[in-house]
């Protein structure tokens, strides 16, 4: 043995085939999701990319020459001058994701705290019954909310003798629908990471903080809430992004005037196909959420929380 | 006013609780604290003094009896109530805060200016050496410096009863001596009362006014350390606290009792006792041919065992007919009075050191 590693030939070979192994190891681990993340996302949005880049052509498609105008269009100017329209729609769309992360936490607080406080044995179950409707498909989900908020529904007629919308109208289409379904839609997505927090909740600190003259709502922030805040910051993620580009909700609960980024895309390579434009809008929204997530999480770094979410 | 002169005085009364599955964690508990009192609970692991601890501190309902701190019922006083804080056995700390902001917290739940709370934060940092890791958070810290800080966050507050559940425990010997000197000046000085848990037994004897022997949920023994440690009134106590020798006896004639060692004379005539026992510190050891035979109680037998402990050296010693006893002599002397295995020695069992136990 010591006759073998005392060759420098020997000892140069061993050493490589110990590199090449654990290069094939490597590959072994890693390789099949970097194939899939090449196919799946790198890929499509490398031909999305330069899709961008195309003139439109006769029937929507991308077409020479190259040009810049579909990013021009993006940011609000075509043929008729500059509109707000695009800049409106992304605001839209933003607030949208984030009331459904705000309403989503609100209502995932007492959801996950009402299963926590139940018997071990019992949480599944409960847990299940929330994530339970999300195993359907969500446009059958969004249309059952344009019949409960439709003009002749019986809350609209509850509402419209309230006097919260003139008569005739129904509480559907509009922004306040579209909220609704966002927030239904998503409201699994924050009862899961928040419940994972809460359960694993060291309540010997709630007795610390108890034992140390605190109750209440005091006792909740001080510590309860920086427990589940990884939970939380997941969840924001989780419900934000998607609900930012969705499509379903404002398409069936929105109508022509709350228009939101994902439904705008979608109309690009469906209605008034011009898929240049459709792709630099979904170029932007990628960047843009890329964007908005780098600024969550410098600011959850700063909160000094962020450890164990997963982002 | 009841609650002035009581202030920091705990009394139990009939205190039980059963957890599910029948587990009875502490079993009809009477037991008065005297204010200003430090009382130290000792017992095997699991037999309830976390448990008692928490019913205290208002954690844990029992499931009879009363409790009363400072004059006042417990019975429906929620723990940020009570003037009681816990050092708890598992620290506790809240890892989202740091040194600082842990031992600031009570302060700031009640309110109390930042100027002020930084000034006593500061002050007990330092008293507990813990003052360069300030700025640090827990998951920072050595589990020695995270019970400093436990220990720190209860007793910044000043309260009048404190809980210390093994406050101790994971400090090196020197760090420990000094912080128990600490402490029972602090104790002292501020009048407060401290219910301590420790499994160190020497702990207990240096610190305590009073000491509690628990065994599964019950007291068997209260009352001042010197009389728990002297006379001891149960085996169990005998053999808990500090090391002892215990014989089965059956009374003989006169001021004697048969022991498996033969024949000892003991000051006062047996009634109902059936056990007795004496510390190997209160066992007279000498050389084989140096036996006082003019006294009672001497045996004789060969050193089997020393255990050099170096304030003292331990010895098992054999008797001629195979039993052993412990017996422990104190390294003052010059080489002369000390023993090594093999060596015929003479031990004396002074009649005025034996304890006699019921049972
Ligand atoms: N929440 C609980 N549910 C059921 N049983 C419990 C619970 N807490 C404690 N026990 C049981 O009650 C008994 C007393 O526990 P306790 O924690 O008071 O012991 P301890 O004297 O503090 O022990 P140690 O010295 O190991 O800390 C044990 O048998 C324990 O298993
Ligand atoms: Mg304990």
């Amino acid at each position: 043995m010591s006759a073998l590693t005392g060759s420098p030939f020997l000892q140069g070979t061993a050493e490589r085939a110990e590199r090449a192994a654990r290069a094939l190891r490597l590959w072994i681990t890693a390789g099949p999701g970097l194939v899939w993340i090449v196919i799946f996302l790198i890929l499509p949005s490398a031909i999305l990319l330069a899709i961008g880049f195309f003139s439109i052509g006769n029937y929507g498609n991308p077409h020479l020459p190259l040009t810049l105008e579909p990013f021009r269009e993006v940011a609000g100017y075509s043929i008729l001058g500059w509109s707000p329209d695009n800049i409106e729609t992304i605001l839209r769309s933003l607030l949208q994701a984030i009331s459904a992360a705000i309403l989503t936490i609100l209502l995932a607080y007492p959801v996950v705290f009402f299963i926590v406080a139940q018997p071990v044995a019992l949480r599944p179950l409960l847990l299940l019954f929330v994530i339970l409707p999300s195993w359907t498909n969500q446009v059958v989900r969004t249309y059952a909310w344009m019949e409960l908020l439709g003009p002749g529904s019986a809350l609209s007629h509850l509402a419209q003798t309230l006097g919260f919308i003139p008569p005739h109208l129904g509480l559907m289409p509009g922004v306040f629908a579209m909220q609704i379904g966002l927030t239904y839609n998503y409201l699994p997505y924050m009862v899961v990471p928040l419940y994972a927090a809460a359960e694993k909740l060291d309540w010997t600190l709630v007795e610390a903080g108890r034992d140390l003259y605190a109750s209440g709502t005091k006792l909740f922030w001080s510590a309860v809430f920086p427990q589940t805040i990884p939970g939380l910051l997941s969840g924001i993620i989780l419900v934000a992004i998607p609900a930012f580009g969705d499509y379903v909700v404002p398409t069936l609960l929105g109508g022509g005037k709350s228009m939101m980024i994902g439904s705008l895309i979608a109309s690009q390579f469906l209605d008034t196909p011009n898929w240049p434009y459709g792709a630099a809008l979904t170029i932007f929204m990628l960047v843009f959420t890329c964007g908005g997530l780098i600024v969550f999480r410098v600011m959850s770094k700063r909160l000094g929380t962020s450890e164990g979410s997963m982002i | 006013m009841p609650g002035t002169t009581d202030r920091g005085g705990i009394t139990l009364e009939g205190i039980s609780r059963v957890f599910g599955g029948g587990i009875v964690a502490v079993d009809q508990i009477d037991l008065a604290i005297r204010p200003g009192e430090f009382f130290t609970l000792l017992g095997p692991s699991g037999c309830g003094k976390t448990t008692l601890l928490r019913m205290i501190a208002g954690f844990e309902t029992p499931d009879s009896g009363r409790i009363v701190i400072s004059g006042r019922e417990m019975q429906t006083v929620p723990p940020h109530r009570r003037a009681v804080n816990t050092v708890f056995q598992s620290y506790a700390l809240f890892p989202h805060l740091n040194v600082a902001e842990n031992i600031g917290f009570g302060l700031r739940m009640r309110g109390i200016a930042r100027a002020e709370r930084k000034f006593r934060t500061d002050q007990i940092m330092a008293l507990l050496q813990i003052d360069d890791f300030a700025t640090r958070n827990p998951a920072q810290l050595s589990g020695g410096q995270r019970q400093r800080v436990a220990l720190a966050r209860a007793l910044v507050n000043e309260p009048e009863v404190v809980l210390l559940d093994e406050p101790l425990s994971a400090l090196d010997a020197k760090l420990r001596a000094e912080l128990q000197v600490e402490l029972m000046r602090m104790q002292k000085r501020l009048g407060m009362t401290f219910i301590f848990v420790t499994h160190d037994q020497q702990e207990a004897l240096v610190m305590s006014d009073r000491i509690a022997v628990m065994e599964r949920g019950r007291l068997l023994q209260v009352g001042p350390v010197l009389d728990v440690y002297e006379q001891p009134r149960s085996v169990f106590v005998a053999e808990f606290l500090g090391l002892s020798n215990i014989w089965p006896i059956t009374p003989a004639p006169g001021n004697t009792a048969d022991t498996p060692l033969g024949r000892l004379t003991i000051v006062t005539p047996i009634g109902n006792e059936r056990t007795a026992m004496i510390r190997p510190e209160k066992i007279w050891i000498y050389n084989d041919t140096a036996a006082p035979l003019d006294r009672p109680n001497i045996f004789r037998g060969t050193v089997r065992e020393a255990i050099y402990m170096g304030a003292s050296t331990q010895y098992r010693v054999e008797l001629h007919d195979g039993s052993i006893v412990l017996a422990l002599d104190t390294n003052n002397q010059a080489a002369e009075r000390s023993w090594q295995p093999g060596e015929a020695v003479a031990l004396e069992i002074k009649p005025e050191n034996i304890i006699l136990i019921d049972g």
